[in-house]
């Protein structure tokens, strides 16, 4: 089968929806690719090259005409009109606000796949292009947040005096937030990150940022990995830590969308308490905008000079990556739908990935999908109810009651033992005796607190000691009687090969440890 | 004062310095110091017993000056010898043959002891039985400790029908032929329970597995301890009980710890059969295919991470891998790659083994890491190499309750990003149980020796370099 791959014809759109490379891949599915001439060229991806990836060069009627047509953005009516009726198209056509778009799809009996349906489950995920936009997108608005903010971010100290490192903060820790995160931190931002979410908290660390912590505005783990609406008093809340935390941040990133809508965090009346010179950027500006001020596709500057970034197509401004990152996603669905590696598309309805993704298939509407649980962080499982847990506890407590009087019998008894024993006992065996338990004693508290890499040391220098028993052969040596003085030499020789070898061994290792100066 | 006296005085500042030696080695800054105050400690005690010898002496001052000096030629001569020219790989071996030293010389005054005695007293002949039998134990348990760590024995444990009857048995006859002995002051009983002791000495060691070899060597350092301190309560030498319950209990809680850190039951190890009873495990199904790598990957990996981690096992000390492993190391982090170790405490065949090898090699210390100080760090980290370890990387002690490992506190590797597992081929592990790591999606296999990939792999990493530049 063909693939037609046309070019995007959006205003400013910048992205192609196959790069040279992964041409090639498709070719290698089984599929002959055909690509628009020009398509690629805002992406730096030039004709010769998809020739050269094996691809043919056609004009946009045909690349529209093939039986599978991959793009980035929804066609526009003109656009399907050029469709086939029986053929694919795989593209982004957010399908929850776009019933028009996948009615006229499906009353033209075509397969559509909508890219930014992929269920997030992690076998989708090297098909999921919400992830991979996002991922650029977070990056790409630290680019721009740098270049408006009249200072470095990193802190320096110079001769010419010291600057402080810029203040970022970042809400909503989703792909797009933790992208970014890591890339302030990495200019050398100090990163300070918001989520509904408790559970990103490790995330946010990992990716170089301080988790702003504030329960009362945080909801419980979600199932399916997506925040859920605020009540109102966590909104409440978690108003009231934007506020704070935006007057005191250099940069304020905002990434806050719920299923495709856009909360507002920051208010006007948060913009004019930041600093001048400060910076808002709103990735969620497509949506209307998580800032009051924002006028998405724009640049817009309050009175109190802060910039508010709202531009609708950050992924559009790193075209070359994107549209690579993109094409190798689209590459992996077709490696999903093309089983056969024959060219040969094969739609299988009863696997989820594939399902969630097919909003139109046969002239009917398939969208919305049945629900998958598809949880990042599995939901708390029903625990043991409160009696369970209260009687295996009491369980427990007795086990170990009767243990703990067992023992204590047990020890009892062995007390009375030695006791009757050592009565028995002369004097001098019973002061020898007291030395031996308190040497046990010394021992144990000596050692309990050793570092595990000095055990070999520890052991070959013990070792070396316990050659002391050289000192009772060497009393014995000089016995009269043969037999006793040979036993004696015998063992004393043994000994003392311990203690030297023991000591030695112990100082040669010792004196390779040696810390990283 | 007489010489005695001043003996005795000695052996107090002896005993002082000893406690203060092994204080001193439980911190690495004070571990040389450690060391020293040992062998000065030695020295005076060595000092005082020659005199002390020289005077108790029953013959010609002379010949006994001889013997003593020729004992000491013998032992100083194999000593340092061996001291000098011992692998650091073959450091666990050295301590197995040193203690069974230890257990012969206890074996041999114990019987000198009751030669010399004078009269038959019953606390006395308890403690030269006592003596003997620890002694005994220790000597053939260390042989064959020594023999299965230098592979000159099966490593798997030996499991005789109901051992653990049998252990009990012999030691139901030795004190029968205790009493045998105190009521007649005979040597026969004393000879009899010598040949029960070093059999059972024999088998309790045989019974255990390879894999818990470190725990044995560290019991066997107790042993020889009490062994030690019985000799010193046999010949009234406050000395040698003193020197004798360090060793002891220093060596218990070692192994102690060391059964912490593996999740065992102490009596469970030392009864042994480990890995032998628990059957329900998945064992050696199906488990799924594993991915192999080849060198050229590995080296891009590495130098395309931010952060690396190293899990060094025995196959590490087994290749002597561990200088070019310090050189790739040493060359990564020049590029600004973090690498760190993480090192299990049971990792090779005695505790702090890889420690030592990692020294040797030399590997800063600071950034070779305890499994509980990294372990939750592989989230984050790029790339973990496996260099050597299995059982102590094997997941299924986490997840599967019917692995023998289950229980068994284990460096999570597999959570981080990528994961290559250098091995000689795909069998198991010391404790022969599968690992599922090895087909977990993110590992990769980098089959051959170690130190000859690694080798390569430190070419491979200095060629790109070359044309970076």
């Amino acid at each position: 089968m063909r693939i037609g791959v046309p070019r995007e014809t959006r205003a400013g759109e910048r992205l192609v929806a196959a790069s040279p490379a992964s041409v090639e891949k498709l070719i290698k599915l089984g599929y002959e690719v055909a690509v628009e001439a020009g398509a690629g060229t805002q992406a730096s991806f030039l004709d010769e090259q998809y020739q050269a990836a094996g691809a043919t060069l056609v004009d946009a009627a045909d690349a529209w005409g093939a039986d599978i047509v991959t793009c980035v953005n929804a066609p526009k009516p003109a656009q399907i009109k050029l469709l086939r009726e029986g053929a694919t198209l795989v593209a982004t056509m957010a399908p929850q606000s776009n019933e028009k778009l996948v009615g006229t799809l499906a009353k033209k009996g075509v397969t559509a796949l909508a890219l930014d349906a992929v269920p997030r489950i992690s076998r989708a995920q090297s098909i999921d292009v919400l992830s991979t936009m996002s991922n650029v997108a977070g990056y790409r608005a630290v680019i721009e947040a740098a270049e408006v903010y009249g200072g470095m971010f990193t802190g320096q100290v110079t001769a010419a005096g010291k600057t402080a490192p810029a203040k970022v903060f970042v809400i909503g820790a989703g792909v797009a937030g933790l992208a970014a995160i890591g890339a302030a931190a990495s200019l050398g931002a100090q990163v300070r990150a918001f989520d509904v979410r408790p559970e990103v908290a490790e995330q946010i660390g990992s990716m170089g940022g301080e988790f702003v912590v504030a329960p009362e505005a945080q909801q419980e783990i979600s199932a399916d990995g997506y925040a859920k609406p605020l009540t109102a008093e966590q909104q409440a809340a978690a108003m009231d830590v934007y506020a704070k935390e935006a007057a005191n941040a250099d940069v304020v990133i905002t990434t806050a969308l719920v299923r495709g809508s856009a909360p507002t965090t920051i208010t006007a009346a948060m913009v004019a308490s930041m600093r001048p010179g400060s910076v808002v950027v709103d990735l969620a500006a497509s949506g209307g905008g998580n800032c009051e001020l924002t006028v998405p596709g724009k640049t817009v500057t309050s009175d109190n000079e802060v910039t508010i970034v709202g531009y609708t197509d950050l992924t559009s401004r790193m075209p070359r990556h994107t549209s690579t990152l993109l094409g190798t996603n689209i590459v992996h669905l077709m490696e999903l739908l093309t089983p056969g590696k024959d060219g040969e598309l094969t739609l299988d309805l009863e696997d989820v990935v594939q399902r969630g993704m097919t909003v139109a298939h046969a002239g009917e509407i398939l969208w919305p999908p049945p629900p998958v649980s598809v949880s990042a962080a599995p939901p708390a499982p029903a625990g043991p109810s409160d009696e369970e847990l209260a009687a295996k506890a009491a369980a427990a407590a007795e086990e170990a009651d009767r243990k703990s009087k067992r023992r204590n019998i047990l020890y009892g008894l062995g007390a009375v033992a030695s006791l009757l024993l050592l009565s028995f006992a002369d004097s001098a065996t019973v002061q020898h005796l007291t030395v031996f338990a308190l040497a046990v004693i010394v021992g144990f508290y000596v050692i309990s607190n050793v570092k595990h890499s000095l055990h070999t040391p520890l052991m070959s220098q013990t070792n070396a000691i316990s050659g002391i028993i050289l000192v009772g052969a060497l009393l014995q040596i000089g016995s009269s009687d043969a037999l006793v003085s040979t036993l004696a030499f015998v063992a004393a020789a043994v000994a003392s090969i311990n203690i030297f070898g023991g000591f030695l061994v112990t100082y040669r290792m010792l004196g390779m440890f040696r810390k990283d100066a | 004062m007489t010489l005695t006296s001043l003996a005795q005085a000695t052996y107090v500042v002896a005993a002082v310095l000893f406690v203060l030696s092994l204080a001193g080695l439980s911190k690495q800054e004070t571990a040389r110091r450690g060391n020293m105050l040992g062998m000065v400690g030695m020295g005076l005690a060595l000092a005082a017993t020659v005199i002390l010898s020289l005077d108790v002496s029953e013959r010609s001052v002379l010949v006994t000056a001889l013997l003593i000096a020729c004992v000491f030629a013998i032992g100083a001569g194999v000593g340092i010898w061996r001291a000098r020219t011992v692998e650091m790989t073959q450091m666990p071996e050295l301590i197995a043959m040193l203690h069974s030293f230890v257990g012969a010389a206890a074996v041999l005054v114990g019987f000198n002891s009751h030669l010399t005695a004078t009269h038959a007293d019953a606390i006395h002949q308890i403690e030269v039985f006592l003596g003997i039998f620890i002694g005994a134990v220790t000597l053939t348990g260390s042989i064959v400790a020594f023999l299965k760590l230098s592979a000159r024995m099966k490593s798997s444990p030996l499991t005789l029908p109901g051992r653990n009857w049998l252990n009990l048995g012999a030691i139901v006859v030795s004190v029968g032929l205790m009493f045998v002995y105190m009521a007649t002051d005979s040597i026969v009983p004393v000879l009899i329970m010598t040949a029960i002791a070093l059999l059972l000495g024999f088998h309790l060691v045989a019974a255990i597995g390879g894999g818990d070899m470190p725990v044995v060597v560290s019991m066997l350092n107790s042993y020889s301890g009490w062994a030690a301190a019985a000799a010193g309560l046999m010949l009234s030498n406050d000395l040698l009980i003193v020197t004798g319950a360090l060793v002891g209990s220093s060596g218990a809680i070692l192994s102690y710890l060391m059964c912490k850190a593996m999740n065992r039951a102490f009596i469970s190890v030392i009864l042994g059969g480990f890995g032998t009873e628990s059957g329900t495990s998945s064992g050696d199904a199906e488990q799924g295919e594993h991915t192999e790598v080849q060198v050229p990957e590995v080296a891009q990996l590495l130098t395309e991470a931010k952060s690396v981690i190293i899990v060094p096992g025995y196959g590490m000390a087994v290749a002597k891998a561990q200088y070019p492993v310090a050189d790739l190391v040493a060359n990564l982090r020049a590029h600004g790659v973090e690498v760190r170790f993480g090192v299990h405490p049971v990792a090779g065949r005695l505790p702090g083994h890889m420690n030592v090898l990692l020294a040797e090699a030399k590997v800063p210390y600071d950034i070779v890491l305890e499994m509980d100080e990294i372990n939750d760090d592989f989230p984050e980290t790029d790339v973990v190499l496996v260099i050597g370890a299995n059982d102590v990387v094997n997941p299924s002690a986490l997840e599967d309750p019917g692995s023998p490992l289950a229980g068994m506190p284990v460096l999570e590797v597999w959570k981080a990003k990528q994961c290559i597992v250098f091995k000689r081929s795909m069998a198991t592990g010391y404790a022969g149980v599968q690992n599922p790591l090895f087909f977990r999606e993110n590992s990769a296999m980098l089959f051959g020796d170690a130190k000859t990939k690694v080798e390569e792999i430190l070419t491979e990493v200095r060629s790109a370099e070359g044309a970076h530049a």
